[in-house]
């Protein structure tokens, strides 16, 4: 009698043991899921993993002086067909450093891509 | 000592047409272009043709390439962006194979020209423009809009995404045509060094030294650029295609 009331008992001890180890596991198992879907969606995301630093190292160099053409340019263009200068130039190069300092915070992976 | 310019020139080699009061030559980089192409062509079909198990050293490559290639596009531009492949795989491997022919002496650097690459941005350009038009329709301009701005100031920001985005070939071809071209005069320059100081007599040749191991470093130098260069072109050719695909979020 005594024996099977030990045994009850160790029964009752493991099979709760084994529940909440089975809880645990579960919850561990949920949370590598998460972690895992979202070191997966991580790259999916865009420009934040470039592998290699010297490649990003290299699109620094031109993106704030292309920003700053495109404004220049598209200014230029507005008042030499508007006849508005020189509002046009002073405007779209402002807002080209702006553009250029984007894409630079963009490529060195400070600032997220457009939209998001 | 040639100067360092007279590299990148233009030669006329068979004239093949008339066109409107313009002739159309078949020109030495049209040329170096067809041997570019060609040396990809055996390249893969090459490496690709016996089909081993474990593959021999040209398979080696042509897998190699193929594996960094579509890693790359699905690190950045997710599992939609393999149907981009054939696009990014081969700017990528045209890119690099030109470079790599432009830095063997006396060949011509088909990449040194802006307008080789500004034709291959422009062709990513529209590219990611007209997919996103078709893909999405009108929401593809959501890409303009950021989330959360406020409203007072969203004119100005949607004035300098479009910027930002019409700013895009322009940094993505001046990138890779200048690399090449300051990289080759930079070689030529110190090259020239080395003859002009051999001419000078004993002194001369010791101290032609220093500029014929800036030379070979610079080589090495260019070698990196010339991969890195073929690597930047063809991740951000994926990024700007990211933005195609998805758009707004």
């Amino acid at each position: 009698m005594a024996d099977d009331a030990r045994k009850d008992g160790m029964d009752g001890d493991r099979s709760a043991e084994d529940a909440a180890l089975s809880a645990r596991l579960q919850r561990l198992g949920e949370r590598l899921g998460r972690q895992g879907q979202d070191r997966k969606a991580e790259p999916a995301a865009g420009s934040q993993s470039d592998p290699s630093a010297i490649a990003r190292g290299f699109r620094l160099s031109t993106e704030l002086v292309a920003g700053v053409l495109v404004g220049a340019f598209i200014g230029w263009a507005l008042d030499r067909w508007l006849g508005s200068a020189p509002w046009g130039m002073f405007f779209f190069l402002m807002l080209g450093f702006a553009a250029g300092v984007v894409n630079v915070m963009r490529a060195a992976g400070i600032s997220k891509g457009p939209g998001r | 000592m040639a100067d360092p310019i007279s590299q990148f020139e233009i030669k006329n080699l068979v004239k093949i047409a008339e066109i409107g009061g313009s002739e159309i030559h078949f020109t030495n980089s049209a040329l170096f272009m067809a041997i570019t192409v060609v040396g990809i062509w055996a390249l893969l079909v090459g490496g690709t043709s016996a089909r081993a198990l474990i593959p021999g050293r040209l398979q080696s490559i042509a897998e190699l390439s193929y594996e960094f290639v579509a890693n790359t596009i699905q690190s950045t531009a997710g599992k939609e962006g393999m149907r981009f492949f054939p696009l990014v795989f081969t700017l990528f491997m045209f890119i690099l194979v030109a470079n790599m022919i432009g830095l063997v002496p006396g060949t011509f650097t088909v990449t040194s020209h802006i307008v080789v690459t500004a034709s291959l941005a422009l062709l990513v350009f529209f590219t990611v423009i007209f997919y996103g038009l078709y893909k999405h329709g009108l929401g593809f301009f959501r890409l303009f809009v950021p989330h959360g701005i406020p409203i007072y100031i969203l004119p100005l920001i949607v004035f300098i995404e479009v910027l930002s985005f019409l700013s895009r070939p322009i940094s993505h071809s001046v990138r890779l045509f200048a690399n090449m071209l300051a990289g080759h005069i930079t070689l030529k320059v110190f090259a020239g060094f080395v003859t002009l100081l051999g001419g000078l007599g004993i002194a001369g040749v010791i101290g032609a030294a220093l500029p014929l191991i800036l030379v070979v470093a610079l080589t090495a130098l260019e070698l990196l650029v010339a991969f890195l260069q073929a690597y930047v072109f063809a991740i951000l050719t994926c990024i700007y295609l990211n933005d195609a695909i998805h758009p707004g979020h």
